[in-house]
């Protein structure tokens, strides 16, 4: 991709949840993303991986600020939108819009489908009722809708009709951008697959950047352009889809990548076994986060944070294996 | 005599509902051995659960809700006649079972060492004390460092790979035969399920015991598994050896299902297989073959009469009018496109 202007720009986000004592008192917080930083680009899905409690889904909230960021920057077109008042904020929101992962309790099961579909238009105030009522069964046909079924309530739905109807709530505002929050996990594969590939084609048709979060490394795979991995509230990788398949740097997307099933027989894959879990994200290991775990671990892991550095061209690697004070280390030891 | 270690033969498990009867599974037929890992595959609502819950008697039988027919065969009893007093003495015993949500099926006011010994007296003659102690030989035996302190700890305060440990080591603490595990890695992370994936496989070799694993996952199938039945709206659609499945899948279901996943060493951003339609109900069960709305192969014959199960090889059986011309027309093909996509 050559260099261009990124569509949102994250610098250094951070979301701290405090943890209150019985008195009120802060005394503790969960670091649930704890200084992020990546760009986005337009027209193109960028997926962020990681397993459950490393903070993905609260990046994306706080992306869009469902909840407020303690730190950072979001920059949308070239203006920081965290210091938005909540009217500015509106307008922003039109552009920018999420899918969410539970298709049964993302929908308001009192109110019927089209009504759904039309409270976005009524809120930025778009056209008369009649008009509105023409948009949301314009989107309901595209999506494979019934005219009819405009008028159902959301548990008359199958789960995969419901994932698409929450994928027309997002579309209605006609948006730049998409938060999808693990929009598949909670589906069928042959319903799973039905979604991705209308993901892929409304992206076309509507020029859509998404922002992909998922656990499923596979569907990463399928459907994103670039990938971030995330671990215990950081980014620890980033880079090109196929690059960081085919030669992942970080010693964690080694492991989260051979530790996926692959359903073929066949292939017995070598599989490099982790110890242990996750830390807890309220007091999260100093230095590396990942050292705790890390099979290549060294004393200035346990230290240092290490940096952000360009391994290779658009990949990015937090390690002590590629900076140089872990080759300084590295060189001493076996000295 | 069978030599299997379960045999389950025309097993149907019906429901009373509202609506009617309703055959949530309706004439399977399998077996399992011992030292084998018998997986079954579905989707939602094809009866893979319930399936397990008949063969351990779990569902609610008051009051005629739910209504068996068939055989389950296990060591020369048929575990649909037996009382319910003796279905205890076998349950948690000789047949155990770990449940897909770990995080719901541990009491939470109990300590975890409480449920697990719980098990242990109520099947065997141990003093408490004994009990304590094999309660920590199974945690210990699963992974869990600490044990002798982890067992004073209630569920909440471990992490969802503990539980499942947890829920894991109960199971296997009499020893059992023969092992139900539904779905027991579903709600886990890839790292850690690899870690219990990993376990079960050791856990089978040193017990020699059979495994029915239930799963939705095709990665976790081939991974694990050593033969593998299909299940399809309550019936069995094919049954292989693992190698068979994915190298020849005979059953356009079966075919679609693994069409439809995005593979790992597959072209990427390329349209994914779809399964058209979707599931029937079973409250309006089609009479034919019960895929054959869906079947991009369906003829009149499909939609009027229902196919027996066709031996391909004595291994190999399949649930399919005309898996023979499918298999001339395009069967080559299945694994000549698999093989192509995976040297790239």
């Amino acid at each position: 991709m050559e260099k261009k202007e990124p569509l949102l720009q994250v610098t250094n986000l951070k979301k701290h949840f405090p943890i209150k004592n019985s008195f009120g008192f802060t005394k503790n917080h969960v670091k649930a993303v704890d200084g992020i930083s990546f760009e986005l680009y337009e027209g193109e899905t960028f997926c962020l991986v990681g397993e459950s409690g490393c903070g993905k889904s609260t990046a994306g909230r706080t992306i869009l600020r469902l909840t407020e960021p303690t730190e950072g920057e979001v920059i949308y077109e070239g203006k920081n939108i965290v210091d938005y008042n909540p009217k500015e904020m509106l307008n922003i929101r039109k552009k920018m819009q999420m899918m969410f992962q539970d298709p049964f309790s993302s929908l308001n099961p009192r109110k019927r489908i089209g009504t759904i579909l039309e409270e976005p238009l009524d809120i930025h105030g778009i056209g008369k009722p009649k008009e509105r009522t023409d948009i949301v069964m314009d989107l309901l046909n595209r999506l494979g809708f019934q005219a009819d079924q405009y008028y159902r309530y959301p548990y008359e739905f199958s789960g995969g009709q419901r994932q698409r109807i929450g994928l027309a709530r997002a579309l209605i505002m006609n948006p730049d951008l998409i938060i999808c929050d693990e929009p598949v996990s909670a589906l069928d594969v042959s319903i799973q697959s039905q979604i991705l590939n209308l993901l892929r084609e409304i992206q076309d048709e509507f020029n859509l950047t998404y922002l992909f979060i998922s656990h499923d490394l596979s569907v990463v795979r399928h459907i994103g352009d670039r990938i971030g991995v995330m671990y215990l509230g950081k980014i620890v990788e980033t880079g090109p889809t196929d690059q960081i398949f085919q030669d992942p740097k970080h010693p964690y997307t080694k492991a989260l990548l051979s530790a996926i099933p692959s359903p073929n027989p066949h292939r017995k894959r070598e599989r490099i076994e982790l110890n242990g879990e996750i830390p807890s994200p309220i007091d999260p290991p100093t230095g590396c986060a990942f050292h705790t775990r890390c099979p290549f671990a060294m004393d200035i892991c346990k230290k240092e944070t290490p940096k952000n550095l360009e391994v290779e061209s658009e990949q990015f690697v937090a390690c002590h294996l590629y900076t140089e004070e872990g080759a300084k280390e590295k060189e001493m030891t076996n000295a | 005599m069978s030599e299997h270690l379960l045999e389950v033969n025309q097993l149907k498990t019906h429901f009373k509902t509202e609506t009617g009867q309703v055959t949530a599974v309706d004439g399977i037929s399998f077996h399992i051995d011992e030292g084998e890992t018998l997986g079954v595959v579905g989707e939602s609502g094809c009866g893979k659960s319930v399936t397990s819950e008949s063969i351990l008697r779990l569902l609610n039988e008051r009051k005629g809700n739910t209504t068996y027919e068939g055989e389950i065969n296990y060591r020369g009893k048929d575990l649909l006649n037996v009382s319910m007093k003796e279905m205890r003495k076998i349950r948690g015993n000789e047949i155990s079972m770990i449940f897909q949500d770990a995080m719901s099926s541990l009491n939470p006011v109990y300590t975890v060492g409480n449920q697990i010994m719980e098990t242990i007296i109520l099947h065997q003659n141990l003093s408490k004390k004994e009990a304590e102690q094999k309660a920590i030989d199974m945690l210990a035996l699963t992974g869990i460092p600490s044990p002798e302190k982890r067992i004073h700890e209630y569920p909440h305060e471990l992490s969802g790979g503990m539980k499942q440990r947890v829920m894991i080591a109960q199971a296997l603490s009499c020893r059992p035969n023969l092992l139900i595990a539904d779905e027991p890695t579903t709600a886990l992370d890839v790292t850690i399920q690899s870690q219990i994936l990993d376990l079960m496989e050791d856990l089978k070799k040193e017990y020699d015991m059979g495994i029915m694993f239930i799963t939705h996952d095709l990665g976790v199938v081939a991974e694990i598994c050593t033969r593998v039945i299909v299940m399809y709206l309550g019936q069995i659609v094919e049954e292989a050896t693992v190698k068979d499945l994915f190298d020849q899948p005979l059953h356009p279901y079966t075919k679609g299902l693994i069409k439809s996943i995005p593979q790992l060493d597959g072209e990427r951003k390329k349209d994914l297989f779809v399964i058209k339609g979707k599931v029937p109900t079973l409250n309006d069960v089609p009479k034919g073959c019960r895929f054959a709305s869906r079947c991009s192969f369906s003829t009149d014959k499909c939609v009027e009469e229902e196919p027996p199960t066709f031996e391909h090889t004595p291994e190999h059986k399949v649930k399919c009018w005309h898996y023979k011309e499918i298999l001339e027309k395009e069967g080559a093909d299945f694994g000549k496109e698999r093989t192509t996509t995976a040297s790239h």
